[in-house]
């Protein structure tokens, strides 16, 4: 199964190779990964999508919180989440294609950011089905390039994760 | 700042190689790269360390703080932390670190081995000995280097150490500089935890991070990589050690959950074939008495692991040997067919288990242990507690003596009688009349000679598998070996650990002829300092235990495990200023080893010449199960071969 998991981690040197290498080092299964600064200059938030059996997302997240530097950790997976990501397309927009293209971008309710003649720069913002379905919709040989950013992730209701 | 990583399907080996490729030149301004992320360099990044170290006088310390040197900082720590010995090695950049070492040499002993290997299994062998923290002192690039495998050695059993490395200055940090190694880089996997301090005010608080992480919870080696310049004699900053730490990320159990502690207390009295199951976590958490309370209230057979030994003695009728690959057959069968499984500081090793669809397969498993990701990894257990072995085996004695439960007394005889029959085969049996000395022998006599008292350190091969099997353990931190990385080369510098912990204990080396050429230079370390260390040397002309392997599993073809070239092993100790002396008759062994026991103030090497046929059993082979063992052959099946 699809797991989210989300983290606290000091925002120390090294932090992020250490979760990285564990990920190598065991063999466990790394989708994507996400890392920034939050309100709290000494913390980042990490999230981290990875796929196994109960067992083995059970031992994921043990040796994820045996670090030193990981703070608090967070299976969204577990509960009611909202999930997030963020992709740049650049499309070849030229000729018969340039409507055909608008006309998806507006369907998925995506932006158009950069136009030139023969390109568009598309962001779309979703989750991640989204964002394949979009990327499944263009058609044949209009993709120049594409940049997606991981999920991100958060629980539904007014807790949080914080300390 | 945005950090992304997006690499699916493969697995993190494509992350961790960009990231660790990022991070160790680290002097590269995170935005120039093509992965941004702020963990990578924290906040401190951009900023040199000198900027930060030339003005202490905004401390809010108290003035009496006396000013020192970052070099004083790193010793002044270690004496705070009650350091009596660090091992190490010098080199460029610990220099100024020696320098404050040589101005306190009164309050801290310094032990220079000749490899930095040494120097790490030294330590770990003084932490095995004597429960408290290990330290090293060596220089970047190739001192690092050279240290890994006996960090990793530690790591892999989980022994307290701190070591302190030598790394280039801050500013020529990632420039590829003169003995410069990504030190932090490369010990990331096989530590507890590492730290690179790059700024003089951290470096206090860093040492006492590493040293509270090292001992505390489940044990391990901490990394502290210090740069040159963070050490300079000419910057000096108010000194104060802080001892109360709190780290908010780390908090390690203190207490098991008393619920799940009464259920496994009820288990246990339920049980009709219970057995104790126990491994290097009670020697390591000092749970020795209440442990030997607890299973002799019960009545209880126990087996223990390699690492476990001694922490049950094992001269009691209640404990059935060791377990696993080349445990008793009492034990492994006692395994096989428990019905309540009682884990104490153990992690269910491959070595251990056999073949894991074969475990245990009639029981229910308690399972104690301090780090919570050891419960269920390699094996599902049904009572999990997380807590400090020794409080949660005492909690367990006060939750039984309040229940006044006993045991099903009636069910315990027919499990006793039953491992008795086992007991009956008799499977360590060995042929008594050999004209050579079969290394069981020689091991059977170091216990005769030493009274059962005795320190004894191994190196990896058959002569630790017959060490564990022949020479019990009354006491724990006894028996001190490399049981989770299985390093050559550890015995002979981790006795020098234990001598030097121990001046007045007899403290011996159990070793093979090819195990010892691994650190054989510490024999000099030996010598400067007076060490009357006693190596046992089984010397069988083989790398015994490969001999074995390719006997057994390779149709006899002994490729490259003949060691061939020996030197001669009595001058080569004479050369280095100790005795040497060498057996060859069975009938000449005792006393050999009575004359060598009595040099109370000499090193001496013992090479004792063994049948280089012999093999170690019992034994478990791959894919077996524990009710599957080898026996050694019969009498009969002797005289036929
Ligand atoms: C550093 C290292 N290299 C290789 C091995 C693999 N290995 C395990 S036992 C062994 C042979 C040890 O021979 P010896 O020291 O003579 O002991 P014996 O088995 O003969 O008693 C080897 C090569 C190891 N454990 N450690
Ligand atoms: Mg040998």
């Amino acid at each position: 199964m699809r797991h989210i998991i989300s983290m606290l981690v000091e925002n120390e040197s090294g932090a992020l190779s250490r979760i990285a290498g564990l990920f190598s080092a065991r063999g466990y299964n790394i989708e994507s990964l996400t890392v920034a600064p939050t309100d709290e200059p000494s913390l980042s938030r990490m999230t981290l999508v990875t796929r196994g059996n109960d067992d083995i997302v059970e031992q994921i997240k043990k040796q994820l919180n045996k670090l030193i530097d990981v703070v608090k950790l967070q299976d969204l997976s577990e509960g009611e989440h909202i999930e997030r990501e963020m992709m740049l397309i650049k499309l070849k927009a030229a000729g018969p294609d340039r409507e055909e293209l608008k006309r998806l971008t507006e369907i998925f309710r995506a932006k158009i950011i950069d136009v030139t003649e023969a390109s568009y720069i598309v962001e779309l913002t979703g989750a991640s089905r989204k964002l394949d379905a979009f990327i499944e919709a263009v058609p044949e040989g209009l993709i120049t390039e594409v940049v997606r950013s991981g999920p991100t992730g958060i629980l539904r209701g007014a807790k949080g994760l914080t300390l | 700042m945005l950090g992304i990583i997006d690499i699916s399907p493969v697995a993190g080996s494509v992350a961790a190689s960009l990231i660790s490729c990022l991070e160790a030149t680290r002097s590269v301004p995170m935005e120039d790269a093509c992965v941004q992320s702020n963990l990578a360099d924290g906040p401190d990044s951009t900023q040199t360390a000198h900027a930060g170290l030339r003005e202490p006088a905004s401390s809010p310390l108290a003035p009496e703080a006396p000013l020192l040197s970052g070099a004083e900082i790193t010793i002044q720590a270690m004496i705070d932390e009650g350091v009596d010995y660090v091992f190490g090695y010098p080199g460029g950049a610990v220099l100024h670190i020696y320098d404050a070492l040589f101005q306190r040499g009164d309050a801290i002993k310094h032990v220079l081995v000749r490899h930095e290997q040494g120097a790490t299994h030294a330590a770990d062998g003084y932490a095995r000995a004597t429960g408290k923290c290990g330290v090293c002192l060596v220089t970047s690039g190739p001192g690092a280097t050279n240290a890994v495998t006996g960090i990793a050695t530690a790591h892999l059993d989980s022994i307290p150490m701190v070591v302190i490395t030598g790394q280039v200055p801050t500013p020529v940090i990632g420039s590829d500089a003169f003995q410069e190694v990504d030190t932090v880089g490369i010990t990331r996997p096989c530590v507890k935890h590492n730290f690179l301090v790059k700024r003089l005010e951290d470096l206090a608080t860093t040492i006492r991070k590493a040293f509270y992480i090292a001992q505390s919870g489940r044990p391990g080696p901490v990394v502290v990589d210090i740069p040159k310049d963070v050490t300079d004699p000419n910057i000096k900053i108010p000194y104060v050690y802080p001892r109360d730490l709190s780290i908010r990320s780390y908090n390690p159990a203190k207490r098991g959950h008393l619920g799940q502690i009464r259920k496994a207390v009820e288990a246990m009295l339920d049980a009709k074939r219970p057995i104790f199951y126990t491994g290097g976590g009670a020697i390591l958490d000092d749970a020795a008495a209440p442990l030997t309370e607890l299973v002799r209230a019960l009545g209880f057979p126990i087996t223990s692991t390699l690492m476990g030994l001694g922490a049950y003695p094992m001269t009691d009728k209640q404990f059935v040997g060791m377990l696993g690959m080349h445990g008793t057959y009492e034990a492994n069968m006692a395994m096989h067919e428990t019905d309540c499984l009682i884990a104490i500081g153990a992690r269910f090793d491959d070595r251990v288990t056999g073949k894991i669809e074969h475990f245990c397969p009639h029981a229910e498993i308690i399972h104690v242990d301090v780090d919570p990701s050891s419960i269920s990894k390699n094996v599902k257990v049904q009572v999990p507690i997380v807590g400090p072995v020794g409080s949660v085996v005492t909690d367990m004695l006060g939750v039984l003596r309040e229940s006044g439960g006993r045991p099903d007394q009636t069910a315990l005889a027919a499990w006793w009688k039953q491992i008795d029959d086992w007991r009956g085969i008799d499977c360590m049996r060995y042929d008594r009349s050999s004209p050579m000395i079969k290394p069981q022998f020689a091991v059977e006599t170091l216990y005769k000679v030493t009274d059962g008292d005795l320190y004894l350190t191994s190196d990896v091969g058959q002569h630790q598998m017959f060490a564990a099997q022949f020479y019990p353990f009354d006491k724990p931190r006894r028996w001190i070996n490399s049981g989770g990385l299985g390093t050559m080369g550890f015995g002979l510098p981790a006795a020098m650990g234990v001598q030097l912990a121990y001046p007045d204990a007899q403290v011996a080396c159990i070793s093979g002829e090819a195990s010892i050429l691994m650190c054989i230079q510490e024999m000099a370390t030996c010598k400067q300092y007076s060490l009357p260390i006693k190596v046992v040397l089984l010397n069988n002309g083989y790398m015994g235990m490969v001999r074995q392997w390719q006997e057994f599993f390779y149709e006899s073809r002994y490729a490259h495990s003949y060691v061939d070239a020996l030197p001669d092993f009595v001058a080569l100790a004479q050369s280095f200023g100790h005795v040497g002396m060498r057996v060859e008759k069975p009938d000449q062994l005792e006393a050999a080893m009575r004359e060598a026991f009595a040099m109370k103030d000499r090193f001496v090497f013992l090479d004792v010449i063994v049948d280089p046929s012999e093999n170690v059993y019992p034994m478990i082979c791959a894919g077996k199960g524990h009710h599957e063992m080898e026996l050694p052959p019969t009498m009969s099946e002797r005289e036929l071969a």
